[in-house]
């Protein structure tokens, strides 16, 4: 989903508000929020996979003004009213206004039809897919070629795991890419890693 | 929409509620809460990742393991991580080469050794800049590299996880592994600091 959460590469934002032994949690409410949605996790009510989608597809004003806690506790909402656990009336009842909640999903995607293994040292293409659920491929590493330097074991594969969809566990590749060919002419100078699910990439010629 | 934002329920409304309605299922929420809260506060801290760097610059082979199977190596500290962390790949500094680690599209940290991410690394702006703009963010957050140095970004897209291996520090020769632990920060671990 090429929403607004896929960050990688964006231009305007400030300087970083960097501060030495900064906190993870500034409010009490953050702590509760962030054990919640593990509690649902471990609950069974959703994944890990289902829980990223929901915080990519709040409405993107929101997602924006939104703390990171608040787009936690956004996701655990909705997933909560999506799955049937409660409902939305309820919530705002108990909350005393209004919850804002997600955007419906869109349908997800089972593994690719060809998948290749590759070897560190081999090089890459990610393929030019655009899927309107959730995925893992940031935008700026699409279509662009790389190196593999890396291999993981199996993972769920989040482009079907998000959205129930049956599919086979698939190994990721960490690929390097060279900054000059993921911007040409407008990036600093450096080698950018990916963790890249293998349905993602082809051989590059 | 501006509107809208503003007349939402307060946040500490919208956790109560969640919660609630959770206990009023039979749902065990506070208990979870508590746990899991002291999990997040107390257990998951930078100075597991610490002990393990400490470990790995006194001990050879240790370092060795570590490099291979980080995930195997930091049970040898009684240090573990969750189900969906499967693979823990360890980053190591030299003098030419420096590592720094992100996540573009949301905060993923290798968060039970390094600690949960501080408020910066999920914000917009290092999410944004830290992958092509990588040399002049370090410099901004205080961390001047000299141009010979490589910069290697490490993008947490999946479910591998990533920890920066700092260099030690010179005329630490002979140090405690637990006094070497205390120079170890977290900053150094996430790759935007050196020691």
């Amino acid at each position: 989903m090429d929403g607004i959460h896929d960050l990688g590469g964006r231009q305007g934002f400030g300087t970083v508000r960097y501060t030495l032994d900064a906190p993870a949690f500034h409010a009490r409410w953050e702590v509760r929020a962030n054990a919640l949605y593990a509690f649902a996790v471990r609950q069974g009510i959703f994944n890990m996979d289902e829980y990223r989608h929901a915080i990519e597809r709040m409405e993107p004003r929101h997602y924006l003004a939104a703390s990171y806690y608040e787009r936690s506790l956004t996701s655990l909402a909705s997933l909560c009213v999506e799955k049937g656990v409660m409902t939305r009336g309820e919530l705002e009842e108990r909350a005393g206004g209004p919850v804002p909640l997600a955007m419906p999903s869109r349908p997800g995607r089972a593994n690719a039809a060809s998948r290749e293994r590759f070897r560190p040292g081999d090089r890459v293409r990610v393929r030019e897919d655009h899927v309107p659920g959730h995925s893992r491929m940031p935008g700026y590493i699409r279509g662009k070629e790389g190196v593999v330097v890396g291999e993981s074991p199996a993972y769920p594969f989040p482009d079907a795991h998000a959205h129930g969809v049956p599919s086979e566990d698939e190994p990721t590749y960490d690929v390097r890419f060279r900054s000059e060919d993921l911007w040409p002419g407008g990036a600093d100078s450096a080698l950018v890693h990916a963790a890249v699910f293998q349905s993602y990439l082809e051989r590059a010629g | 929409m501006e509107q809208r934002t503003h007349s939402f329920a307060p946040v500490d409304r919208r956790v109560d509620a969640i919660q609630a309605a959770f206990e009023a299922r039979g749902m065990p929420a506070i208990r979870g809460v508590e746990e899991l809260s002291h999990l997040a506060t107390e257990e998951w801290v930078p100075r597991n990742g610490a002990r393990v760097v400490a470990r790995a610059w006194t001990d050879p082979a240790f370092r060795a393991r570590l490099l291979a199977n980080g995930r195997a190596a930091v049970t040898e500290l009684g240090l573990s991580m969750p189900p969906h962390h499967r693979h823990f790949v360890v980053l190591e500094n030299s003098p030419d080469v420096h590592h720094v680690i992100c996540c573009t599209l949301c905060s993923c940290t290798a968060f039970t050794i390094i600690g949960l991410p501080p408020d910066w690394y999920k914000d917009l702006e290092y999410r944004a800049r830290v992958v092509r703009e990588s040399r002049t963010v370090l410099r901004e957050m205080g961390l001047d590299l000299p141009p010979e140095v490589q910069i290697r970004v490490w993008d947490t897209t999946a479910d591998t996880r990533y920890m920066v291996l700092p260099e030690r520090p010179e005329g630490t020769g002979g140090w405690s592994e637990e006094r070497l632990a205390d120079l170890v920060t977290r900053d150094g671990l996430i790759g935007v600091a050196r020691l």
